[in-house]
């Protein structure tokens, strides 16, 4: 990254980061998003990112952007795993890599969200 | 195996039958015959699908759109609409999927909770600054460097009344004013990210989720006081932490906003990384800065303090993750924005670790002043089913109890030490009836007395003494006036300790003391332990596993 020497130029970057995040999301048709602090990384979420990961390499699934974020503070429910398909944010509590799979080929291919297993849906930031 | 273009699910459990299925497989098969779709189109009977008021129930994939109260004069319209030109019916369509997940903000665990320190956290990606930025990153500090001279930042924090969240609730402002004040070619900025409670881990949880928060407010507390140069002491056990940091800080330089002439201005500022020694006492200060300079983490003597002459004999400010973190959001939208949350003497909010027996643990940001039973029933959800609420400990080792009793004490800087525990760096154990309070003040000491660095005689000796009394009653040895004797040398180690390690260690005896007074003498006059935890030899409920026989 080439360096900021003004205010103007922050201000500047800013718009530009924030549109490179809503084109981002109009690039891909799916963001991943999952929670990996290490409360995350303990209770399991490098296992499910890889089965994420695994599950959306075998079923030719390219559209998607996996990112990993910090913790959301509700410890109880990691790992917890977002998708976001343009629309609200659904957030998945106490995923398995083997609820991973089904998650990514019922919700992220059929756009069926998988309700059981749901905590909350929530506004994208 | 042959490929279909639709599968179509029929339920055909008993209700579903009941209500009438069968008849509409029927109408379904005569209807997909009729236009030649039978190839098409796999039907499938499936078990019983739960939803049993709402059937018979039809479920197409792959839209995976499910029809409900299916009638067999509905087929004609399915396969006609849906089947062959792909519109699906949405007249018969279950519509309730939806609308009945909660909202992230509404459920109960969020939404008492005000994020301030944590706006970030969970929100971003912290390894991209780009994100940071777009989420109004590094505007305070461009606001700071263009548009305030530092006499402004440091006023619009006292004004702010933020107070250091490590655990002593210093005014953050008057610690910067102070700072400023000092004539000198160099002062040093710290960060404290030393986390030593255990069961806290709000710091680790910000530098992991948003880094940059904390880069942020060190700056901005450079350019306030004058410092060139900050130190991040970050806990060696912390490697995600670690990792995060030194990625934030190399996206920071790259960008500009560390290093020479932050954004074209003439302010520079630079921070390094320094690992923690391991132990618990160097999160006290001036431990911290021996350690930093590559000495023994031992306390010295304040003052001086480190203010005045800190590491490298410089003015030097010590501030927490925390603390930190809450600085560029008081920056950017004025003094006046932590007043809005808290109370009068204790503004913002505090960061919270519930752990221990509540239904939902987890990291809670609550407005200073929350009372405790907010925290623990509507925001964790109450103690598990069965059991009640005993007591809560606050402060970690260095804190004490909250009884049942105090529930509805405002949690602030004030009331806490009127309880006498403190608000600590955030650690919250809630602890039901089968806790033991005697063991509970045995398992703090134990490691003030593992962590105390034998510097000054009374945290030394003292700390090692009381734990040796506490041991005898839990063992059944106890003797009358032990409390006694607890409360006097509790108080004196108070008084007489060097640093902040052995002034609040004796707090979890002397708290339960205070509280729990009665499980003591029970201990003690009827060698029994009331919760059944600790191994009384001879006394009424001894555990007679650990002697049994083996036949």
């Amino acid at each position: 990254m080439d360096k900021i020497k003004s205010i103007e130029e922050l201000r500047k970057l800013r718009e530009h980061a924030k549109q490179s995040l809503k084109t981002r999301q109009g690039e891909a048709k799916v963001k991943v998003l999952i929670s990996m602090g290490t409360v995350g990384i303990a209770a399991g979420a490098r296992d499910v990112l890889m089965a994420i990961i695994d599950e959306l390499e075998k079923r030719n699934f390219t559209d998607a952007q996996i990112i990993e974020r910090g913790s959301l503070g509700l410890d109880l429910e990691e790992p917890v795993v977002a998708i976001d398909m343009g629309g609200e944010l659904i957030y998945y509590g106490k995923v398995t890599p083997e609820m991973a799979r089904t998650i990514v080929a019922q919700h992220i291919i059929n756009g069926q969200i998988v309700s059981d297993w749901v905590i909350a849906k929530g506004n994208k930031k | 195996m042959k490929i279909f273009r639709i599968h179509a699910l029929i339920c055909a459990g008993a209700q579903c039958l009941a209500a009438g299925g069968n008849g509409f497989e029927d109408a379904l098969k005569d209807e997909l015959k009729k236009h030649d779709l039978d190839e098409e189109v796999s039907l499938v009977e499936t078990g019983c699908m739960g939803a049993c008021q709402l059937g018979p129930l039809l479920v197409v994939y792959p839209e995976g759109v499910m029809y409900i109260k299916v009638k067999p004069e509905d087929a004609k319209e399915i396969v006609e609409e849906h089947f062959l030109k792909g519109r699906p019916v949405r007249r018969l369509m279950w519509k309730g999927e939806k609308a009945e997940l909660p909202n992230l903000s509404e459920i109960p665990f969020f939404a008492k909770q005000t994020k301030i320190v944590l706006r970030n956290c969970g929100i971003i990606n912290p390894e991209d600054i780009d994100e940071y930025i777009a989420q109004d990153g590094y505007e305070a500090l461009s606001k700071a460097l263009f548009e305030m001279t530092p006499q402004d930042v440091v006023q619009v924090m006292k004004d702010s009344g933020l107070r250091g969240r490590g655990g002593a609730g210093f005014p953050t402002g008057l610690k910067w004013e102070l700072a400023f004040k000092q004539i000198s070619d160099q002062k040093y900025i710290i960060c404290n990210a030393d986390e030593g409670d255990p069961g806290a881990y709000m710091d680790r949880s910000v530098l992991e989720g948003d880094p940059h928060s904390v880069l942020e407010g060190m700056a901005i507390a450079g350019y306030a006081t004058g410092a060139s140069k900050g130190y991040i002491y970050v806990r060696a056990e912390y490697p995600l932490a670690v990792k995060r940091l030194e990625v934030a800080i190399k996206q920071a330089k790259e960008a500009g906003l560390l290093g020479k002439n932050i954004l074209g201005s003439s302010f520079s500022f630079d921070i390094e990384l320094r690992m923690g020694a391991g132990a618990f006492v160097c999160g006290e200060e001036t431990a911290l800065i021996n350690s930093i300079e590559g000495n023994r983490g031992e306390p010295k003597k304040k003052p001086p303090f480190p203010v005045v002459k800190g590491l490298f004999g410089k003015p030097t400010v010590i501030n927490n993750v925390e603390t930190l973190a809450n600085v560029p959001a008081v920056i950017e939208k004025g003094s006046k924005f932590l007043r809005q949350f808290g109370t009068e003497k204790s503004p913002g909010t505090k960061v919270f670790a519930l752990a221990g027996k509540v239904n939902i643990t987890g990291l809670v940001e609550v407005p200073l002043g929350t009372p405790l039973r907010t925290i623990v029933f509507d925001i964790g959800g109450g103690v598990p089913e069965g059991h009640s609420f005993k007591a809560a400990q606050t402060g970690g080792p260095s804190g004490g109890v909250i009884p049942a009793k105090h529930l509805d004490v405002p949690m602030d800087y004030e009331n806490l030490p009127a309880l006498g525990t403190i608000m600590g760096s955030g650690g919250l154990i809630v602890m039901d009836e089968k806790s033991c309070m005697v063991d509970v003040a045995k398992f703090f000491l134990k490691f003030t007395v593992d962590e105390s660095c034998g510097k000054c005689v009374p945290c030394r000796e003292g700390t090692k003494q009381m734990l040796e009394i506490l041991e005898h009653i839990s063992n059944g040895k106890g003797e009358k006036g032990d409390i006694e004797k607890l409360e006097k040398m509790g108080n004196l180690i108070k008084l007489t300790s060097l640093c902040g390690l052995g002034q609040t260690a004796p707090n979890p005896v002397l708290s339960t003391i205070r509280y729990f007074r009665d499980e003591y003498e029970e201990h003690i006059n009827n060698k029994s332990c009331p919760s059944n935890i600790c191994k009384i030899e001879g006394g009424k409920n001894e555990r007679k596993v650990a002697h049994r026989q083996t036949a």
